[in-house]
């Protein structure tokens, strides 16, 4: 069947989907979008989560059909969907210009120097939240709709947002102090 | 802008040993000692970052393997004929397609076929694999091989094991541990012998025995096995893969596939987490296979079903423990015994039975020893290597004595053990002196000395707030039944390859001027699998090199061997690769520089020199040169192996050798409230104290600090992989009964680290990423054992071994 | 497979009607999974998330008409005050990204023993609408809805169209036992309401029987004890041998089994547990001795 619906601002059509495709297979293998990651398939780890008309959801448990007509955002699409969101514009940005910050390979993601990423994505960097990474957009996508809902949430909030993400490098440490240091941000106007 | 709480990143006092301190490179910013930030970061935030499962090729076919639905059986019969028949299948392959002579493969025992061959061993073995267009469809035609089984009792434990007439798992073993074991249902067995065990008891005046049970505990990193592999026009193949160590990888694929290495390309691909289950090997082979088959590059990816079939587990064991000692609180002796579970394939159990047994009492000065560790041959999950790699389960069963003794003589158990302590100079149970730092009652000091967290902290003028109580969102209890335990517990680790391995790593260190600019470049084949090993590679060529810019070259096979991300080994080897390579580099340009300029300034000849921000200084600070005109029209690239201190084998029946290069310590005090009434826990805090010779990076160092403790906490608590003693078979292969930590049953967790030298290691610095998954689970379950006054020996503990309803 | 998108309620009826065996997707949470892992290959695939009125509810007089596929994150937040119960059961599914997509609907049509939904609709008090093209709509009491392990009294034809909840008329509570603080599988779980209007207590147990089931032994020995007391309207408190009494007889209408996530003696016991302490909260709460019926989450 075919599938067309919106991801990161920008018209997606997919042709040939198999009826049980998931949603992330879609993104992944059929729309060149594998920033969600695709570690559990059974809604369990979060690793996959996407915005599904502005919830997040896990992509893995959506089929293909039912994101028919509706509007996505991936962890690819996240700075931009950040930055519309300051400027409070509704309007979208094709994914091209989402990505025109690709960083070069071999340096180090210092500390501000990504103008193009969201300002979760940079506490993430910055608070050493990554180790593998593999759960990490997953966890972007969660914790930039927890701020975008309550700008200034406490430890148990922060905890209970992300309780459907797992990670298994960090121990969790890191992603609290990149999720706090977001807020702070934020709060500070940085 | 507040920065990120990052624990207390540094030591105060140093008590037995001083950092190491730094001349060259010490002015140059982003060097090591600094908290830099991930190379891979920016990419790995925008979903850029490519791991394996992510690999994309025009014309892939998506491969998909057959595994055995029982543990032990002989093939009847396997009838591919319907999956062949199926639209959109390119190749099914069985053992009989397989190319060579060589049909198998395996870490240090080859005893692990490429596809089952007359006979599956365990649940979930491959038994066929098959190429199509869509997984799906790959799917469809596994499941139209016709496989007829006949059933075979299986061995589950060691009393069918070792029985008389118990069937061998092997049957034509002729490895070279065959000829030291007592059984072929062994894999291997490591005596320690030390002074006389059996005479120290006899002054012992207290004595306390235990028998533990460890369960069998999982990876579980988040990405799932997966990879590449794509036909080259030579006749070779080029493999995109996620492993733990590439050159390994290649040794055992080549002669499967009957190509030289140099036909068989590997390039890391992203390694989503490792932790050792990516030690062995995997898709790899049938990749590799299929895509030769079928001409076409072939995609393969586990789900995560499969994943709990694809990689090795933590060993399950049985530990049994004697433990004696005065009553004014010295260790007499201890003897134990302790039983792997190896399953039904050797993977790395005589390493793990090297480590059980030469770490088997803990950080203790014991002189009377009598240690027996074995693995045995099941037809179980094949277990083998996972972080803290046989010093994980004895950490757990010598812990539990510790407070056992410590109760029956009356005394603290931080105190007893800090009275016991071994310490730099202090003789193993394998004859080796520990010749380095050995802060083992400084780190339990320091764990005891931090504050601890406020009681009742779920309770406020709202109510109780169940998100932090034990059962979480679940809503058990406001606060009834919930009794609040304290319990502590220190490990020992070895660091590195150990028992005479031959571990050594690879750098290619290259400088060159671009754009203006003098940049290096670092060459490894270093699997980074999280650690932070890219990280910490760029630290040290700023320092070494005294340059800003360094480029880290993907991994591949194009460069020599850097051994495997395991054994808290990468920094403290390939590091030490990347630091001598750089070394020389440094030399040769410095000889360039004299070359060129030595006549204009006598320091050239005289000086100690030094590279710092891009100059050529003096180590009185006068600048003599801009590396950029030193460089000028000159590249300047060393490739050097790098071998740390040589280590010994263990005598077969004393266990007596040098076997071990370093040692690495970490403390626990963990802080639970157990709801008594349910037997449910939250873990309040779990504190951890770690000596680290030298933090590279501390923000790293304290991330894995913080991430292993977190899986010791997972096998104190929840984690178990079950297999069914019956049949077996595994019965919670997904997230949904495979339980890992979440982030509301993961405490804070602070970190004291401590920086004392190893003078024997590149900065003195110490491996770090194991040590904390050791001592964390016994300091859980010495908290709950505090809280309850329950005995509980067996990991994890489970809410009906906390209520008398197992 | 065939991937059927009805865009209406009737639409979705006709699809059900001519193709019986079509599996209902509308979360995906149950559905996906199955699918994920090769355990299921349905003919036909029946998507309900065009079909607005399933996300759409009703406060009534007496009950709330909850449509099958509101997600639990709708239940938690906006209909605490009515569905107290079935607000902290939804709080206890999954993980947040779950709650958004899942609903009772979906619990109901699995009907798992471990759905988190069905003890706090056992215990407040629920029928099930549910319809066909052929014989529309019909009213299924949710005692009578579970019929056996994974069973449900749901003919070929019929979907769930909604759950009509009675509104609370007293405290509620609800408890789940997993082996992790968020994001479980129930080992067992229970739920309980007081109705003060019809001086009743009713009880859910979940995850410990077969079915979900009510514990009507100790419900019918609670009430008699309540009455006895004349503890509807002297509020006094529960004596602690009532209090135990009622949590032996929660226990001793499970049927539970061992499995990976628990023994059935543990299951026994925490449902016991669970009946005590939820007892406690919510009759404390009707005394007006606690703040809330519920934790602080």
């Amino acid at each position: 069947m075919r599938v067309t619906f919106t991801v990161n601002g920008r018209p997606q059509e997919a042709d040939d989907v198999w009826e049980g495709e998931s949603l992330l297979y879609v993104l992944r293998e059929r729309l060149g979008l594998p920033g969600s990651k695709n570690a559990c398939e059974q809604g369990e780890c979060g690793s996959c989560t996407v915005r599904l008309d502005g919830v997040p959801v896990c992509s893995c448990l959506v089929a293909a059909g039912q994101a028919e007509g509706r509007d996505v955002v991936t962890v690819e699409g996240l700075a931009d969907h950040a930055r519309r969101r300051s400027r409070g514009d509704s309007a979208g940005t094709p994914l091209d210009e989402a990505k025109g910050w690709r960083a070069e390979g071999g340096t180090d993601s210092r500390a501000g120097a990504g103008t193009g990423l969201a300002p979760v994505q940079q506490a993430f960097i910055d608070a050493g939240a990554v180790q593998c990474g593999f759960c990490t957009p997953g966890l972007l996508v969660a914790s930039d709709d927890l701020l975008e809902r309550n700008p200034n949430p406490s430890d148990a909030d922060i905890r209970e947002a992300l309780s459907g993400n797992l990670c298994r490098c960090t121990g969790y440490e890191k992603i609290m102090d990149a999720v706090r240091l977001a807020a702070a941000r934020r709060s500070e106007g940085v | 802008m507040p920065s990120p709480q990052l624990g207390s990143a540094r030591a105060g006092g140093a008590p037995t040993g001083a950092p190491t301190k730094i001349t060259q490179g010490a002015g140059t910013k982003g060097g090591i000692g600094e908290s830099t930030l991930r190379p891979d970061g920016t990419l790995k935030v925008t979903g850029e970052f490519a791991y394996s499962s992510d690999m994309w090729h025009e014309d892939m076919l998506w491969g998909q393997i057959l595994r055995s639905t029982v543990a032990h059986a002989e093939i009847v019969s396997i009838d591919t004929s319907e999956a062949l028949a199926l639209p959109g299948v390119y190749a099914v392959m069985t053992y009989d397609d397989l190319p060579t002579e060589v049909k198998h493969y395996g870490l240090e025992i080859r005893d692990t076929p490429v596809l089952a061959h007359g006979k599956v061993r365990h649940h979930g073995e491959p038994v066929a694999i098959v190429a199509a267009d869509h997984p799906e469809t790959a799917r469809r035609a596994a499941a139209r091989i016709k496989v007829e089984y006949r059933e075979l009792p299986v061995i589950t434990d060691e009393e069918s094991a070792l029985a008389p007439d118990a069937v061998l798992v092997h049957e034509h073993r002729d490895d070279h541990h065959v000829g030291h074991v007592a059984h072929p249902n062994i894999v291997h067995r490591q005596p320690i012998v030390r002074g006389d065990a059996a005479a120290a008891a006899g002054r012992a005046e207290v004595i306390v025995t235990g028998e533990y049970t460890f369960g069998m505990q999982d990876q579980a990193f988040l990405g799932p096995e997966s990879g590449l592999a794509v036909p080259e026009e030579d006749g070779g193949v080029h493999l995109y893969i996620a492993t733990q160590w590439l050159h390994s990888d290649l040794r055992q694929i080549a002669p499967v596939l009957g190509l030289p290495e140099r036909k068989v390309r590997m390039t890391l691909s992203g390694v989503g987490g490792a932790f050792g289950g990516r030690e062995d090997l995997s898709m790899q082979i049938h990749a590799c296979l299929l895509a030769l088959r079928t001409g076409k590059p072939v995609k393969i990816v586990y789900n995560r079903f499969e994943s709990f079939f694809g990689h090795v587990h933590r060993h399950p064991a049985k530990l049994h423990y004697e433990h004696g000692a005065t009553r004014d609180g010295r260790l007499t002796h201890v003897r134990c015994r302790i039983v792997l579970d190896g399953g039904a394939y050797a993977s790395a159990s005589p390493a793990v039975v090297g480590n059980a047994a030469s770490l088997g009492i803990g950080p203790y000065v014991v002189d009377d020893v009598d240690i027996e560790a074995l693995a045995l041959y099941t037809n179980n999950p094949p277990c083998g290597a996972m972080r803290g790699f046989g010093a994980v389960q004895a950490c757990f069963a010598y812990e539990a004595q510790m407070d056992k003794l410590a109760k029956e003589l009356g005394m603290d158990p931080v105190e007893f053990r800090q009275l016991n302590a071994m310490e730099q100079g202090t003789v193993m149970p394998t004859g080796q002196p520990v010749d380095s730092p050995a802060p083992v009652a400084e780190l339990l000091r320091r764990v005891k000395a931090m504050p601890l967290p406020p009681e009742r902290q779920w309770e406020s003028s709202e109510g109780a707030d169940v998100r932090q109580l034990p059962g979480g969102l679940s809503n058990t209890t406001h606060g009834e039944g919930v009794v609040r335990g304290i319990g502590y517990a220190v490990g020992i680790k070895n660091v590195g390859f150990s028992e005479g391995f031959d571990d050594y790593s690879t750098a290619r260190v290259r400088m060159e001027v671009i754009a203006g600019e003098p940049v290096a470049t670092v060459h490894t084949a270093m699997a980074e699998v999280g650690q932070g090993g890219v990280t910490v590679h760029a630290q040290i060529a700023r320092t070494e090199l005294g340059v800003a810019q360094v480029t880290i070259h993907p991994a591949d096979t194009q460069v020599g061997s850097a051994g495997s991300t395991s054994a808290s080994r990468q920094t403290y080897v390939t590091g030490g690769a990347v630091k001598n390579a750089c070394e020389r580099v440094r030399a040769q340009v410095l000889e360039i520089g004299r070359r060129k300029f030595g006549s204009r300034h006598p320091a050239w000849a005289t000086a100690e020199l030094l590279l710092e921000n891009g100059k050529v200084v003096t180590d009185g600070g006068e600048v003599l040169a801009d590396l950029v005109d030193v460089l000028e029209g000159e590249a300047v690239e060393v490739a050097e192996e790098w071998r740390h201190r040589p280590t010994e084998a263990f005598d077969l029946r004393t266990g007596q050798g040098n076997g071990h290069v370093q040692y690495s310590f970490a403390a626990h005090r963990a802080v639970v409230e157990v709801d008594t009434e349910l037997g449910l826990v939250k873990v309040v805090e779990l504190a951890c104290a770690q000596d680290v010779g030298k933090a590279l990076n501390p923000l790293s160092v304290v991330g894995q600090i913080q991430g292993g403790t977190a899986q010791g906490l997972g096998i104190a608590v929840m984690e178990e992989i079950i297999v069914d003693p019956r049949t077996a078979k595994v019965r919670n292969p997904s997230f949904t009964d495979y339980l890992i930590p979440t982030i509301l049953d993961t405490p804070t967790i602070p970190v004291d680290v401590l920086e004392l030298a190893d003078v024997h290691a590149p900065y003195g610095l110490r491996g770090v990423g194991e040590a904390p998954t050791l001592s964390s689970t016994p300091a859980v379950l010495a908290a709950i054992r505090n809280a309850t006054g329950l005995e509980l020996n067996r990991t994890p503990v489970r809410p009906e071994h906390l209520t008398g309803t197992a | 497979m065939d991937f059927l998108r009805p865009a209406s309620w009737e639409e979705a009826l006709a699809a059900k009607a001519e193709h019986p065996t079509a599996v209902p997707i509308a979360g995906g949470t149950d559905v996906m999974v199955e699918i994920n892992f090769d355990h299921r290959r349905p003919e036909y695939l029946l998507d309900l998330n065009r079909v607005g009125d399933l996300y759409e509810w009703e406060r009534g007089e007496d009950s709330v008409r909850l449509g099958a596929s509101v997600p639990y994150t709708h239940i938690m937040e906006q209909l605490r005050a009515e569905l107290p119960g079935l607000a902290l059961a939804s709080h206890t599914v999954a993980s947040p990204q779950i709650r958004n997509r899942g609903g009772v609907g979906g619990n109901l049509g699995t009907a798992s023993p471990a759905g988190d939904a069905h003890p706090a609709l056992l215990a407040a008090g629920a029928e099930v609408e549910v319809a066909s093209a052929a014989r529309g709509t019909r009213m299924i009491p949710v005692d009578d809805f579970y019929t056996g392990v994974k069973r449900n009294a749901l003919r070929p034809d019929e979907l769930i169209r909604a759950v009509h909840v009675k509104k609370a008329d007293g405290p509620q509570q609800y408890s789940k036992v997993g082996t992790r603080n968020a994001m479980v599988i129930a080992v067992c779980a229970f739920g309980l309401a007081l109705h003060p209007g019809t001086r009743t207590v009713r009880t859910g147990i979940g995850s410990a029987a077969p079915t979900p089931v009510r514990a009507k032994a100790a419900e019918e020995f609670l009430n008699a004890a309540l009455e006895e007391g004349g503890s509807w309207d002297n509020r006094k408190t529960i004596a602690p041998s009532v209090a135990q009494r009622f949590a032996d007889l929660c226990s001793a209408a499970c049927n539970p089994i061992d499995d990976v996530r628990g023994t059935a003696s543990y299951r026994r016991h925490a449902v016991g547990v669970m009946a005590r302490r939820t007892l406690t909260w919510a009759w404390e709460s009707y005394r007006g001795a606690r703040r809330a019926t519920e934790g602080a989450a």
